[in-house]
């Protein structure tokens, strides 16, 4: 499906919020924790799609956020586009986090570019009655992204390995990781949701992960981007990204 | 509309455009993207007899051009397959070809044998050539000696359409393309990608689990196409030719070169309805170059 740049915002050197419309019609159903894949056709050395979390879904504007990391040639091409250009996404992708039970606490916790899907999720949370609370994490103020939009929504926690904002540490460490939640949702690099996996065994909290591994087709057929699971090896992209933390083998 | 109907030993493909094991599933994880019927044929991942995890992750890393893979032929089974994925797919009406992989000759025989009973299953291809496997795999497929002996059981085994896939880290593919014909197999295909490795120079790991992996993309066309030429020349039995192709274009540089029908890989990752696109495109090259029949100009080069 064809999309247009309706605005890539620089919000930070790393990152880049780009604004899509669909090219024609209105946007598929989308659920918060799914991706797509982004075909990335201004880059000299690379050719596969780029799997991108969806950041947020605006029914009312038809549009989609991407929030981009630059991570490598592909990504750094992506981040690139300007308004008015065309890209083309395969969507919708993946699993979507599971719903809460009815009145239940939740946390929404997002290390780096893994705040991307927090923001769908707790805007849906939002919408459907709970009170959804974030917890995010960065090496410094500068670098904790959208922080406006999560403060729209609900109370937010946050990190900083300088201590610029927020407890001051990395964000496995903040506090409120160590109260009782009933549900914490987590994204972010693998060491940081494996440390946030223990600590929701530890206040008996459910969690589920969304999982970034490299992907080239996004469409469970080359498996290379499996984990593995209490079931053996399985496609993040077809069976996840979003696993419990008792599917996998965190247990350690 | 040109005739694009093209012919592997007895079996006819109703154009030559097929979708290589491993990039493709089943098929059915492409069907929201094209229309199955339409493919001359798919050839479904890497058969084993017994249930394989593959390697551990990383599996994949991104190339200039190229992508380099160690999935290691995880796969359920061939009584899974035949239970639970081909009661599925047995209707699509298109030839459903099943990639075939041992560590050892009686695994390759066993398998055939179970595939053998499948009517739905015209033709298997026989994988002399995975990379990214400890046992079997590349090493039946690298001396004439071994692919022979693949090709001599698995000839015995199974009935219908053999096609063996040959690896293309060799020093000369043609005598082992010689050695595999004289077995009485239907066909060839090549080439199964490129020993590689590659490094995260950062965190000075390689970025493989497996250290090494096998190299797919538009990187290795150059060496698939003269490769295939290399052997559709010099064998009697039709060549499949793969390696690389992106488009149309791509396909069509193959079968100049020699190749019988194509199969299309890493770009199903990129594009997942690109095969329609490279059949249209066939059509559309004939009806300009007025060809008649895409037989014409196979292996003119």
């Amino acid at each position: 499906m064809d999309f247009h740049v309706v605005e890539n915002r620089h919000i930070h050197e790393l990152y880049s919020l780009l604004i899509l419309k669909p090219a024609e019609g209105t946007l598929p159903e989308l659920m918060p924790g799914q991706f797509v894949q982004v075909s990335i056709d201004n880059s000299k050395t690379t050719f596969l799609r780029r799997p991108i979390s969806i950041n947020y879904v605006d029914r009312q504007n038809n549009q989609l956020w991407l929030l981009v990391r630059k991570a490598g040639e592909g990504t750094r091409a992506l981040c690139e586009k300007s308004a008015r250009d065309t890209v083309n996404l395969l969507l919708p992708l993946g699993n979507a986090f599971s719903m809460p039970g009815q009145g239940a606490s939740v946390l929404l916790v997002g290390g780096g570019v893994g705040v991307a899907p927090m923001l769908f999720w707790g805007a849906e949370l939002k919408r459907l009655g709970f009170r959804p609370e974030f917890l995010l994490g960065a090496r410094s103020a500068n670098d904790i992204l959208e922080l406006d939009e999560f403060t729209g929504i609900g109370k937010v926690y946050v990190s900083t390995e300088d201590g610029s904002l927020g407890e001051t540490g990395l964000i496995t460490a903040n506090t409120i990781l160590s109260r009782h939640t009933d549900f914490i949702y987590c994204c972010g690099p693998a060491p940081m949701m494996k440390a946030v996996a223990k600590k929701a065994r530890e206040v008996g909290a459910t969690c589920e992960v969304s999982l970034e591994n490299m992907m080239a087709c996004g469409l469970g057929a080359c498996l290379c981007c499996v984990e593995n699971t209490v079931k053996g090896n399985v496609c993040v992209c077809t069976e996840g990204p979003v696993f419990n933390i008792n599917e996998l083998t965190w247990q350690d | 509309m040109a005739r694009l109907e093209v012919k592997i030993g007895d079996l006819s493909f109703k154009n030559p455009v097929l979708t290589a094991s491993g990039t493709f599933g089943y098929g059915l994880e492409f069907s929201d993207f094209i229309d199955l019927n339409r493919l001359g044929g798919f050839v479904v991942k890497g058969t084993t007899l017994h249930h394989r995890e593959g390697n551990p992750y990383p599996r994949m890393a991104e190339t200039p051009s190229g992508m380099l893979n160690a999935v290691g032929l995880q796969n359920k089974g061939v009584d899974y397959f035949i239970e639970n994925i081909y009661p599925d797919i047995k209707d699509i009406d298109s030839n459903i070809i099943v990639n075939v992989s041992g560590a050892t000759i009686s695994d390759y025989v066993a398998v055939c044998e179970k595939l053998n009973e499948l009517d739905r299953i015209k033709a298997i291809e026989v994988n002399i050539s995975c990379p990214n496997v400890k046992q079997g795999g590349m090493a039946f497929g690298t001396t004439c000696e071994g692919a022979a002996e693949v090709a001599r059981a698995v000839r015995k085994a199974y009935s219908k359409t053999v096609i063996v896939k040959l690896s293309p880290n060799v020093t000369d593919i043609v005598s082992i393309a010689k050695a595999v014909e004289n077995e009485g197999v239907d066909s060839l295909s090549l080439i199964n990608t490129l020993l590689g490795m590659a490094i995260d120079v950062e965190r000075r790991r390689p970025c493989l689990s497996t250290i090494t992996g096998g190299l797919s993309g538009p990187a290795v066309r150059p060496v698939a196409v003269r490769m295939v030429w290399q052997v559709a020349h010099a064998v009697n039995i039709p060549v499949i030719g793969l390696g690389g192709i992106m488009d149309g274009r791509d396909a069509l540089e193959f079968m100049l070169a020699g190749a019988t029908a194509v199969e299309v890989g890493t770009a199903n990752f990129v594009d997942p309805a690109v095969t329609m696109k490279i059949i249209d495109y066939m059509d559309d090259y004939c009806n300009r170059h007025g060809i008649e029949d895409i037989n014409d100009i196979i292996g003119i080069i």
